[in-house]
């Protein structure tokens, strides 16, 4: 299915562009100093840092992601809605406070406030940088695919685009401005779902009784570069997304109530589209989606997706990669360096409290949309069978070019918000941990500020050719894997800080390394790596599920543990 | 507009040990009872998942209304917390027990959007 280019999109992305930059260059005017750089001076009011929260936290992956599997496969989609937010008790309830009053610039600060060990800083400032770079490489590849069907460029100018204005974002004032473009991103980002979440109600449901709709469709491939969809060299996919039975037979259902929303869906039927693959002999490639029709009950509860189905099945070990996964969301976030940084921007303990019920509040209702926008767009009729990351826009579009453009050019920015704020937590983990850590020398302010932009244009610069190299990979797992080894690398080290005295610097970095070695890898040695990275059958795989999580954060604590004891100061 | 200054502050003092400790038993009190009800989620969706297409009302399923349900708890639990460390007179004095903290977020648990 082709994507017209729209003017209009282009037009707002560029709008949206310029703000950013304009207020990054007036910010640096104003940022002075480490302090001022790396947090912010610590001065963001904190009603601005609990909506930047969100627009730091709420990635690519959320909305693009989450909207296009809910518009997939239903309710499973809502899992991953679930999760992410659920992580958020663990960081207003046990870590911001204490990290508020324990650290200055990055995370690894806080761990080392008490022991004043370069072993810590050292292993702190590796896994922020793995963390960061896993969640890096999909945010970029992100920035590619929707640059092609958005404004009509190719693959590497949009991962240039976001990689060239967020170094920009960040060079000029660092924490500052990344700050005020997450909480501008934020905001628009709430507003305009708020927005389509209304249209879509007031909408309500509509019949197709084209029996095309019913139709299976094809794209064949041959070696020879031919390409023919649905048996045409001009031709093109049709959109989906059809609902073929209402409650009571009747044709439409006009608006629909917030709740009733969910009720008529439970009681239609609509056409889900599943697809496979084929190769012959002389190497031509058919794809044929095929259309199921479902009854809404279906749609509406978990298990309907590849990835959840498991949990419908008698096998044991799905069921545990699906705890596994859970856990890894509930523990990842208040563990993911680049959004522990923020608490650094505020400047009190009752400030990053407040800031983080900003963020469950915003955050929480964006997830609480992210349904609406999904199981819209399944009933929209006009999603792409061959690409689940633009239900969102194509949503969007069937109220209208303009909405399709503020949204389109939102989820461009919802890549540069996140970017820049994993952009900020690496450098700043690069100068303050991992040079500070080898250097003989304490570096004055001024040149700790030019070191990190240095860095920061260096990680940048790596993010760029990653995005590039992994164009062609499914890179959406790639979030789960920072938050897996995230969650097994820090959050052991992080709790056990707080709440045993008898922890020591040698546990906390043995903690940090091997739940980092281990989880990494767990995921290298898993199904999913051996059939989405290699193209190995998964049945192969030397792990007997995916999701390391389950095994390796308790071995986090374990391992903590023990080496604490073992290296006791004597008394 | 203060909060567009971002030159470095001036040291500050955090709050008095005693008001963090009690903080962070407030803390993993509410931190305790979500975890409860999170974990009641996840484990009837891997080992009973037919629970969830049961509907309690409004012809809703258990799915829809335990996911929203998780979120606004998050919320309320949120407010609990930010509403139990507010500054207030008694800041001085150790708080006597986590009862405080338990039995007013207690039925929010059973709370449904």
């Amino acid at each position: 299915m082709s994507h017209s280019t729209s003017p209009l999109s282009v037009g707002v992305f560029a709008v949206f562009v310029l703000i950013t930059l304009g207020l990054s260059v007036y910010l640096g005017r104003r940022t002075r100093g480490a302090k001022g750089y790396f947090a912010a001076g610590g001065q963001i009011p904190w009603f601005v840092n609990g909506v930047a929260f969100a627009g730091d936290y709420l990635s690519a992956a959320s909305f693009l992601g989450i909207c296009g599997m809910i518009a997939f496969y239903g309710y499973d989609g809502f899992l991953y809605s679930i999760g992410y937010l659920a992580g958020w008790v663990v960081a207003l309830f046990v870590v911001a406070e204490p990290l508020r009053r324990l650290g200055k610039y990055t995370f690894a600060d806080a761990l080392d406030a008490r022991f004043q060990s370069r072993g810590i800083k050292l292993a702190a400032a590796i896994s922020t940088l793995a963390v960061s770079i896993f969640y890096l490489i999909p945010q970029m590849v992100g920035a590619g695919v929707l640059i092609q069907p958005l404004l009509g460029l190719p693959h590497w100018a949009g991962v240039v685009i976001v990689g060239a204005v967020v170094v920009i974002i960040v060079v000029t004032a660092g924490m500052a401005s990344t700050t005020w473009v997450q909480f501008l991103k934020g905001s628009l980002l709430l507003i305009f779902s708020t927005v389509l979440t209304i249209l879509i109600l007031n909408r309500g449901f509509r019949v197709n009784d084209d029996p095309a709709a019913l139709e299976p469709q094809t794209v064949v491939q041959t070696a020879g570069g031919e390409r023919l969809i649905n048996g045409s060299a001009t031709g093109q996919l049709r959109p989906v997304g059809d609902v073929v039975k209402l409650p009571g037979d009747v044709k439409e259902t006009g608006p629909v109530g917030p709740l009733e929303f969910f009720s008529v869906i439970s009681q239609s039927e609509i056409v889900l589209w599943g697809n496979s693959t084929t190769t012959d002999d002389q190497g031509t490639k058919t794809i044929t989606y095929q259309p199921e029709v479902t009854p809404g009950e279906e749609v509406l509860r978990p298990g309907k997706s590849p990835t959840f189905r498991g949990i419908r099945g008698d096998a044991l070990y799905p069921k545990i990669d699906f705890l596994s996964l859970m856990l890894a969301l509930f523990c990842g976030t208040a563990s993911l360096p680049h959004i522990l940084i923020r608490y650094y921007t505020v400047k009190d303990e009752t400030a990053a409290r407040k800031s983080t019920v900003v963020g469950i509040a915003t955050i929480g209702f964006f997830y609480v949309l992210t349904l609406y926008m999904g199981l819209g767009a399944m009933t929209s009729g006009a999603i792409d069978v061959s690409d689940t990351n633009m239900a969102a826009p194509l949503l969007a579009r069937t109220f209208g070019e303009a909405l399709f453009a503020i949204i389109s050019a939102i989820a461009f920015t919802t890549v540069l918000g996140t970017v820049a704020g994993l952009i900020v937590a690496s450098s700043g983990a690069v100068v303050h941990d991992l040079i500070s850590a080898v250097s003989a020398k304490p570096f004055t302010d001024h040149e700790k500020v030019r070191l990190g932009k240095i860095a920061a244009a260096g990680v940048g610069v790596v993010a760029i050719i990653l995005g590039i190299l992994f164009q062609d990979f499914n890179v959406s797992f790639l979030v789960g894997w920072a938050f897996s080894v995230a969650a097994s690398a820090n959050l052991p080290a992080l709790v056990m800080l707080l709440f045993w005295k008898r922890t020591t610097w040698q546990g906390i970095t043995a903690a940090i390394l091997v739940g980092m070695a281990s989880s990494l890898a767990w995921i290298l040695l898993s199904g999913d790596s051996f059939s989405k990275i290699y193209g190995l059958p998964a049945e192969n795989a030397l792990v007997p599920f995916s999701q390391p999580g389950i095994v390796t954060i308790p071995l986090g604590f374990v391992v903590l543990i023990v080496v604490s004891l073992l290296t006791q100061p004597k008394r | 507009m203060g909060g567009f200054d971002h030159g470095p502050a001036e040291d500050r003092t955090f709050q008095p040990a005693h008001i963090s400790a009690r903080n962070a038993r407030y803390g993993l009190v509410l931190f305790l009872i979500y975890l409860a009800f999170y974990a009641g989620f996840v484990l009837i969706n891997t080992f009973r998942p037919q629970w969830m297409d049961v509907v309690p009302a409004a012809g809703v399923n258990l799915a829809i209304w335990y996911g929203f349900a998780l979120i606004v708890v998050a919320l309320l639990l949120a407010l609990v917390y930010g509403h139990l460390c507010r500054g207030r007179a008694g800041d001085d004095e150790v708080p006597a027990s986590l009862s405080q903290g338990g039995s007013p977020s207690g039925p929010t648990t059973e709370a449904k959007p």
